[in-house]
């Protein structure tokens, strides 16, 4: 099972022997995972299994009691969140995290931050090269928005949206980041069934324009099966199966983690 | 009755607010011409006003101490605003950093007429030496992965008393090549005349600014960590101390000049329209410019959330002390420039209980709203003297008292009626940032065939 189709590509996120107590409860233990470039990978698990918290620890906001998180070979653990942004890693939340009082558009612009292109200098003395990057950045903001068809709300204050609007917004701010790895914390939650199926032709549309490694927490098994190559299972903090959405579907172990003891079939 | 009075002082109020309008719309012209030209009109049309022109003045000495007062108070509330309306940070220490700015330029001016450039020599080095020691220590401690805020803030302290005690000694070494020139009160050398006292008014007000950011950059640093109540509870905490610190300053502190409880007398009443006006203006561009940029969005994004900022890549701790320092960076101009018109500072003014004013023209202007507090500022103030007029007149020496009935309960409605502040997120032609027309898009790249 660890070894897989296009083995010979590079490896974007190498999590090793990730293991996280809060106090004396072990969130995640012993947590192993590979992405390979390109891939799309799921990660699901019942309710508390650990999933959130690996997506923590990959993005710096917990620090792991041990284990080591190599993205493209670099070490991140111990290093501060906006620092492995930076590098390339890209969330989402699950309970949306947008910046409420701001609109759609400064959102977006928000994350071109650490890639600006332009000095505090340059913005306190309103240089040539501000207005330059300034536009430009907001012209591809502009262009993220479009993209998840957002573009006409630009102004609009993102508390205002509906839900699966606000999802698309956190989606392109992501993006906006410019990541090479991006971790999507349950997209799918709260979303009606033709919102879940422009969703998937969404991630799939924004893997292969962004050339976008993709790594999805996701409760909709719709979604999971619908669109990832490879699914990781937590339970209790542990992985209890890997495979191709075919051979979880199969697993006896992974149906007894949703349904528990003595059923059969998956429903 | 004062009743004159009082629709004078409504007038006053109405013709102010048109002339920062008219100010803020002239410089959000395109034209670079026609910007300068604006600020020289502005600057021109109070400085007339203030101008004696046979035997008229449209601007008595009250109105052009109200004005001074105003143009302080805007640079503090600015300050406060960068960091609570804009960042997010409750600080109530901003009055301390006031404090600091109005008392360090004070000592450097009142120094300096009284033949002693120790002032301006030690905050000068200091400024110099203190940046370049504290910016060398953050480039070096970005090579290490981790370090705890107390190790570095220690780091940082060490490094800013070696820079301080270095200051003090080229201070010492170099002040007698100076003091010739400087002469004595009573006959002022050629380094006293009015033009060099007002260069080293403006040099003064500098470096009171400088030496506030760096306080507030040793202060911040370890006390940022905390929560934001915490935090505020802290700042004010800071408060007191630099209060008590100048109530003592002639006894704890080697300051006998500031004269401790008694208050400093014999500043150099150095302030004019025009010094006012300057700081007044490149407080307010630096922010509009720091607040329209990407900076600017980041401290905004660290307001409202932090953890989704630090997702986006912003460094939340960097953040916020930048925010802190710009702001009492602003404090200490503001201060620097009250005590050169005032020429008395008392530790009384620099009261904890003083300190909520910005804050409470912060919020009555609304928080994170430029305009707001620029407007609120120049109501505030001559509001507040106009009623003080006004009831003196009616009740004698109890007026100061029912003023600090009437003027909360006005606080009281207006924030019932305008919970966000008098103008809300409302922002005025020069301080709403650039603007640009998105072109509208085709969505040439549909993701979504399977949705039909």
């Amino acid at each position: 099972m660890e070894t897989k189709p296009n083995g010979n590509e590079p490896s974007v996120l190498e999590i090793r022997g990730l293991t996280k107590f809060f106090g004396g409860l072990a969130a995640v233990r012993n947590f192993d995972l590979t992405l390979k470039q390109g891939e799309l990978v799921g990660l699901i698990g019942p309710n508390g299994a650990g999933k959130t918290t690996v997506f923590n620890m990959i993005t710096g906001l917990y620090v792991p009691t041990s284990g080591e998180i190599y993205f493209n070979g670099t070490n991140i653990v111990g290093l501060e969140p906006h620092e492995i942004t930076r590098m390339g890693i890209a969330r989402t939340f699950q309970n949306i995290r947008l910046f409420p009082n701001l609109t759609v558009l400064d959102n977006v612009r928000i994350a071109y931050h650490p890639h600006c292109g332009y000095t505090l200098t340059d913005g306190l003395l309103r240089t040539p090269r501000f207005s330059v990057k300034e536009k430009e950045l907001t012209e591809q903001a502009l262009d993220f928005l479009s993209i998840f068809q957002l573009d006409r709300i630009y102004n609009e204050v993102a508390k205002n949206l509906p839900y699966g609007e606000q999802r698309r917004v956190e989606i392109a701010r992501a993006l906006a980041c410019n990541p090479k790895l991006l971790l999507l914390d349950e997209p799918a939650a709260g979303m009606n069934p033709r919102e879940i199926i422009e969703l998937m032709d969404l991630i799939h549309f924004i893997r292969e324009r962004f050339d976008l490694t993709i790594l999805l927490i996701e409760h909709q098994m719709r979604v999971v099966m619908g669109i990832c190559e490879w699914i990781t299972v937590m339970d209790f903090g542990q992985v209890i199966a890997r495979g191709t959405p075919k051979e979880i579907q199969e697993n006896p172990l992974v149906i007894e983690a949703y349904l528990g003891k003595g059923v059969t079939h998956a429903a | 009755m004062e009743l004159g009075f009082l629709l004078g002082s409504l007038v006053k109020i109405i013709a102010i607010m048109a002339y920062l309008y008219g100010l803020m719309w002239v410089l959000a012209r395109p034209s670079i011409w026609i910007k300068i030209a604006g600020l020289i009109g502005a600057f021109a049309v109070v400085q007339l006003a203030l101008t004696d022109i046979n035997g008229f003045r449209l601007l008595n000495n009250f109105d052009n101490g109200l004005l001074f007062q105003a143009c302080a108070m805007t640079m503090v509330a600015l300050g406060l605003n960068l960091i609570y309306g804009f960042n997010g940070q409750f600080s109530l220490g901003q009055w301390g950093f006031y404090g600091i700015g109005a008392y360090a330029a004070a000592d450097i001016t009142y120094r300096w007429i009284n033949g002693d450039a120790r002032g301006l020599l030690v905050l000068g080095f200091g400024a110099l030496l203190g940046t370049l020691v504290l910016i060398g220590i953050n480039k070096w401690l970005q090579r290490f992965r981790g370090i705890p805020v107390l190790s570095s803030f220690t780091l940082y302290l060490i490094g800013a008393l070696i820079a301080g005690v270095t200051a003090v000694y080229l201070g010492n070494q170099l002040n007698p090549l100076i003091t010739p020139f400087l002469g004595t009160a009573g006959e002022p050398g050629p380094l006293n005349t009015p033009a060099a006292q007002q260069v080293i008014y403006f040099l003064s007000v500098i470096l009171a600014g400088i030496f506030a950011a760096q306080i507030s950059f040793l202060f911040g640093l370890p006390v940022l960590t905390l929560g934001s109540d915490y935090f505020g509870i802290a700042t004010l905490g800071f408060t007191i101390v630099v209060n008590t610190l100048m109530v003592n300053s002639d006894t704890i502190l080697p300051f006998p000049e500031m004269k401790g409880g008694r208050g400093m007398i014999g500043i150099p009443k150095l302030t004019t329209w025009f010094s006012a006006f300057f700081f007044m203006m490149l407080v307010i561009i630096i922010m509009r410019n720091l607040i329209h940029s990407s900076t600017g969005r980041s401290l905004v994004a660290v307001r409202e959330d932090e953890v989704a900022a630090k997702a986006m890549g912003i460094d939340v701790a960097g953040a916020k002390l930048f925010a802190f320092v710009v702001g009492s960076f602003f404090a200490g101009l503001g201060g620097a420039v009250y005590a050169h018109y005032i020429g008395f500072l008392s530790p009384g003014t620099f009261d904890f209980l003083a300190g909520f004013n910005p804050l409470i023209i912060v919020v009555f202007g609304g928080l994170g709203s430029m305009t707001g507090t620029i407007t609120a500022t120049f109501g505030w103030i001559f509001f507040l003297e106009g009623m003080l007029r006004v009831l003196l007149s009616q009740m004698g020496t109890e007026a100061p008292t029912w003023r600090f009935v009437l003027y909360p309960i006005t606080l009281l409605l207006l924030m019932l009626i305008r919970p966000q502040g008098l103008l809300g997120s409302v922002e005025w032609g020069f301080l709403k940032g650039p603007e640009f027309t998105p072109v509208p898009r085709s969505h040439p790249e549909p993701a979504h065939e399977s949705a039909a």
